[in-house]
């Protein structure tokens, strides 16, 4: 059953047919999508089906062919290079959206050359120009948040796959993001340590996040969010909430999808 | 061979000693910044920097420092419009010819060491500096930069070796460093194997003193490199390593 906070009317974060091609390819295929404030939404769906592709562009990590972002009240401005190319018009403001975004990766990429405690006030010291004590005292209580206290000086090669996803985590937390993207964040660890990153995550939404989670981990789709997204071949195949898709809505794809 | 007479040489080539290090210092440090630029050129996406700095880099490290030298030296006197130039009072000193060449040349091959040193950053590293809104110098500054000067230290450390020694080229353009003073002993005493052991001495101490600075300067900068001290207790998983 669903843990998270109730979500609010907000919106948050707002995808208004989106189309991305890599080359010929056409990854994604016209995707609208609504996150409201506080709402936790897992997207699922085969590998290739675009699912990450679609989170990428929510922090204009990929650029989006067509179609529109926008994060709270923002939307991004996109323009055409001179090969027809799509691009932000703005740096400015791609810089700004994403210091709103938190994202969580599938292989972590903290920065190597710094400790724990560097990695997570790099972002609000160095970008949004933060006091940096005020940043270290809030950093101090994001590692202990995801239960890594101890590791704050320690380089990032000398943690487990487990403790430094929880620290890719803190450091998209020390940013005080309105959104928290998180892209396959349990894909690279071990079978022993995804439970340790998915508490977090489940804190997380029970804290009243707004997260978008490209999982492929079912229990925390059925038990942990708000609305299930499933990703077919770059169209949204099926949606709902997720007591209503895991006991036989949706599509029969999605059924065979989630019996494996 | 007397020992005396080791003695004499040595006080001989012992004054040219910091001449040596100025040249091969001040021209490693311009020729790093040159290095930084053309590796920039190079990664830049813009073709006409990325073959400027090819075919730069192609000229420099093709053709002899020595060629090099005699060309900024001898060379550039030849056109009436450099000695007219406001460049002729440093053009005309073998002092800052021998910089311009050394610094020329070692750009080149630096420039090389440093382009390594910034693809060897991890692009997903690169990727999450984007995601938090670092961008253009903030990012190179903060993320990139310092990964690839530490991938590049072993490297450049040798460049400045070879620096160190291509000091002895600028004899040749009337400059009284180590060799320099050691070919003028040579002619004034013919004592050819005393004199050059010694001048061959003190090169091989400067470096083994470079070497152990270049050393500590890397092992100063990688902790992240190291074992942790405690790496006994470290939970017997190797997630951490997927890329």
């Amino acid at each position: 059953m669903r843990d998270a906070a109730t979500p609010s009317a907000k919106v948050a974060v707002r995808l208004e047919d989106l189309h991305k091609y890599f080359g010929p390819l056409e990854v994604l295929k016209g995707i609208s999508l609504d996150a409201r404030e506080g709402e936790v939404v897992s997207i699922l769906g085969a590998s290739g089906s675009g699912k990450s592709t679609m989170l990428r562009c929510i922090n204009m990590l990929e650029v989006p062919t067509s179609g529109t972002v926008t994060v709270g009240e923002e939307t991004i401005t996109l323009e055409t290079d001179r090969r027809g190319r799509p691009r932000p018009a703005n740096r400015r403001q791609v810089d700004r959206v994403r210091t709103k975004v938190g994202m969580v990766f599938q292989t972590f990429n903290l920065w190597s050359h710094k400790t724990i405690l560097e990695n997570v006030i790099e972002a609000p010291v160095h970008v949004q120009g933060r006091d940096k004590r005020e940043c270290i005292e809030e950093a101090e209580a994001l590692l202990d948040k995801v239960g890594i206290a101890d590791k704050r000086d320690h380089y990032p090669a000398h943690l487990s796959g487990g403790q430094q996803q929880r620290a890719a985590i803190a450091r998209a937390l020390a940013q005080q993001p309105e959104v928290m993207l998180f892209d396959e964040p349990t894909s690279a660890l071990d079978p022993e340590l995804v439970g340790e990153v998915l508490r977090v995550m489940r804190g997380l939404a029970e804290e009243g996040r707004t997260m978008l989670v490209v999982t492929h981990e079912m229990g925390f789709a059925r038990d942990v969010s708000n609305r299930v997204v499933f990703l077919h071949q770059g169209l949204i195949e099926a949606e709902g909430a997720p007591q209503d898709l895991f006991s036989g809505g949706g599509s029969e794809r999605f059924q065979k999808f989630i019996a494996g | 061979m007397s020992f005396a007479f080791f003695q004499e040489t040595l006080l001989t080539l012992l004054p040219g000693v910091p001449l040596t290090l100025e040249l091969a210092f001040l021209s490693t440090a311009i020729g790093a910044v040159l290095a930084v630029t053309l590796a920039l050129m190079r990664l830049s996406g813009v073709l006409p920097l990325d073959y400027f700095a090819r075919a730069y880099v192609f000229a420099f490290r093709g053709t002899p420092l020595l060629v090099q030298i005699f060309l900024i030296y001898y060379g550039l006197s030849q056109f009436p419009a450099v000695r007219q130039s406001v460049f002729w009072p440093v053009l005309r000193e073998p002092f800052w010819c021998a910089i311009i060449a050394l610094s020329l040349n070692t750009g080149a091959y630096g420039s090389e060491v440093v382009r390594g040193g910034l693809l060897s950053v991890p692009h997903g590293q690169v990727e999450a500096a984007r995601a938090v809104g670092m961008s253009g110098l903030l990012l190179f500054r903060r993320i990139v930069l310092p990964q690839a000067i530490r991938q590049a230290l072993p490297a450049y450390g040798t460049e400045l070796i070879l620096m160190v020694k291509a000091t002895s080229l600028a004899s040749i353009i009337t400059l009284m460093e180590i060799t320099g003073r050691a070919a003028k002993l040579i002619s004034d005493t013919y004592r050819v194997i005393e004199v050059f052991v010694v001048a061959g001495a003190i090169y091989l101490i400067i470096n083994f003193v470079l070497t152990r600075i270049i050393l500590a300067l890397e092992f100063w900068l990688t902790p992240h490199l190291r074992e942790r001290p405690e790496a006994r207790e470290l939970p017997a998983d190797s997630a951490g390593e997927h890329a």
